[in-house]
């Protein structure tokens, strides 16, 4: 026991349960193989993982440090991250609608064009940032008025 | 024999270039058991979605059958009307709120990803590939889930199918995640209260014990948000979020804010003003099908031809139900029309018999159904003819839908052509 730990690096219930996750894995990219394009499949499920890792990720990061050395208080750093990433989210989320990506699919199916997300996006955004700036704008003049 | 050299290349391998202040097993464990309880109510509703279109039954599986699970196929009731509505309706909406968490979860522990050495023993080799199954997982169904919501397809592959076994491959690696992680979960809950760091103000924040782990940062930065803070940025995207989307599937006054939802717009105040799935047009139904000519062939014990009129005749119900669809939308109307069980009846087959609907529609995926008897049986479920008082419009499937209490909303089929109840 205590040499499969040794070799191995973990109990050997790790092992076995490591092994029926990559068994239910095989079963299903096997399964997914009798189908259309199955490598597209994979290729998917991998550029999914390196999208957000190598790209988003970073993406976002060096956005937040370039927001971290504005001029202006530190204090200030939030009122901008908090709209922007409420805003970017549904961006992230709603891109096909807000950037009308295959729109003739959406009119197909609901007998409507898709009209209207980019605006509306955009008014939100507005209206989150808006909020954020009289919020940061009050609680200063309340801070003010405070130290006074 | 070493594998790779102690020193680990310069950039995000190297310990102190992740500087965050706030990373840690705690603030780990917290956004890791907050995504937990999304991720079994999102697993759950979808396995029941799979279960709702009872793949059993006649020609209804989408997933090739044999390749299945079987003892998921575990019926599908009729009450309470709304289950469909409520089930699918959580699924979509709360996968789509829970981007934000997965998000910061994912954060979190992005240094592990640039652990060095990359591989230390056999054990964290395979841990590190069940990751790529559960992160790869995770983001392969978010996505996915999202763009069908959105009818975009920017991939080669059927949705149904991958959405359907990629869920196993993610849930399983969750599973075996959670178990690997349990120890440290319980260990950063003990040492640092469930909830206790949420009371420190930014002042008073500081960074989590070193942590073999790496997930502390070994430079850290000055903290510009306190760990509540952390948690209310994403609690606001999740608000946010929220907002822009539940009004399609809940309706009332949140369906005014539904400003991102593909299916939240308000269309009108005619009777037929409400979402359709397939347009009629799209489905290739013509008004000379639907028109003077048009025949419902209802088989059984004998087989009936009906014209519209004719079953106009018929003995007409009118019942308050949604429609369903499994994007994640639902609207519930006043559909009239006659019973499915009186139509059996006709065909000399009892109440209780399963149906198989098909569809005017000559070509296309999901143009025919099959019910099972408990759903036939039901003195809610109609061939409706109207809505809202009014006939059915073209989009809505004119002359005459199936609609069923709880029954997706693809499977209530129109522009029905055929009813062939079967013993």
């Amino acid at each position: 026991m205590s040499r499969i730990r040794e070799r191995y690096g973990a109990s050997p219930l790790h092992l076995l349960g490591h092994l029926v996750v990559f068994a239910i894995t095989l079963w299903a990219i096997s399964h997914v193989f009798d189908g259309r394009e199955p490598w597209n499949f994979v290729v998917w499920f991998v550029a999914a993982a390196l999208l957000h890792d190598l790209l988003l990720l970073p993406f976002y990061s060096v956005l937040d440090r370039v927001a971290q050395a504005l001029p202006g208080p530190r204090s200030a750093v939030n009122f901008v991250r908090v709209p922007a990433l409420m805003s970017g989210v549904m961006l992230l989320v709603y891109f096909p609608r807000i950037l009308d990506r295959a729109p003739g699919n959406y009119t197909r199916v609901s007998g409507f064009d898709p009209e209207g997300y980019m605006r509306n996006w955009l008014l939100i955004t507005a209206a989150l940032f808006m909020a954020s700036a009289l919020l940061y704008v009050g609680r200063s003049a309340a801070a003010r008025r405070r130290s006074r | 024999m070493r594998l790779f050299p102690a020193k680990p290349p310069p950039g995000p391998f190297r310990p102190g270039f992740f500087r965050s202040p706030l990373r840690g097993p705690w603030l780990t464990s917290l956004l890791g058991s907050l995504l937990l309880v999304a991720m079994f109510l999102v697993s759950i509703t979808g396995l029941l979605s799979h279960a709702a279109y009872q793949p059993d039954l006649g020609a209804n599986a989408i997933v090739p059958t044999g390749a299945d699970a079987p003892w998921l196929n575990i019926g599908w009731p009729t009450h309470p009307s709304w289950l469909y509505a409520l089930t699918q309706g959580t699924h979509v909406t709360l996968g789509i709120i829970a981007v934000p968490l997965l998000l910061a979860k994912l954060w979190s522990v992005i240094p592990r990803l640039f652990a060095w050495p990359p591989v230390a023993s056999p054990a964290q080799a395979l841990e590190r590939l069940s990751l790529l199954a559960l992160v790869g997982g995770a983001l392969f169904q978010f996505a996915t889930g999202i763009v069908n919501a959105q009818v975009y397809y920017p991939f080669k592959f059927g949705f149904v199918t991958a959405h359907y076994y990629g869920a196993w491959v993610f849930m399983s690696a969750l599973v075996i995640h959670v178990l690997v992680k349990l120890p440290t979960i319980r260990r950063a809950y003990r040492e640092r209260g469930v909830l206790k760091p949420l009371r420190e103000s930014l002042e008073q924040t500081r960074p989590e014990p070193y942590d073999p782990d790496g997930l502390v940062s070994e430079r850290p930065a000055e903290p510009t948000l306190s760990r509540r803070g952390l948690l209310g940025v994403v609690g606001a995207m999740t608000a946010g979020l929220f907002v822009v989307t539940a009004g399609q599937s809940i309706g009332g006054p949140l369906r005014r804010t539904a400003l991102l939802a593909p299916r939240g717009r308000v269309r009108g105040n005619g009777p037929n003003d409400f979402e359709v799935n397939k347009t009629a047009a799209t489905a290739k139904i013509t008004p000379k099908m639907t028109g003077d000519g048009y025949r419902l062939k209802v088989q059984g014990r004998k087989t009936v031809e009906l014209s519209r009129a004719q079953l106009l005749a018929l003995p007409q119900h009118t019942e308050h139900l949604p429609i369903a669809c499994v994007e994640g939308w639902s609207t519930t109307q006043a559909w009239t029309g006659v019973r499915l069980r009186d139509l059996a009846v006709l065909a000399g087959m009892p109440a209780s018999t399963q149906l198989h609907v098909g569809s005017l529609q000559e070509a296309g995926a999901l143009r025919q159904a099959t019910l099972e008897s408990g759903q036939v049986a039901d003195e809610r479920s109609l061939l409706a003819l109207k809505v809202n008082g009014a006939d059915l419009s073209p989009d809505h499937g004119y002359p005459a839908r199936v609609i069923v209490p709880a029954l997706p909303g693809v499977h209530c089929t129109k522009w029905v052509a055929t009813l062939d109840f079967r013993a």
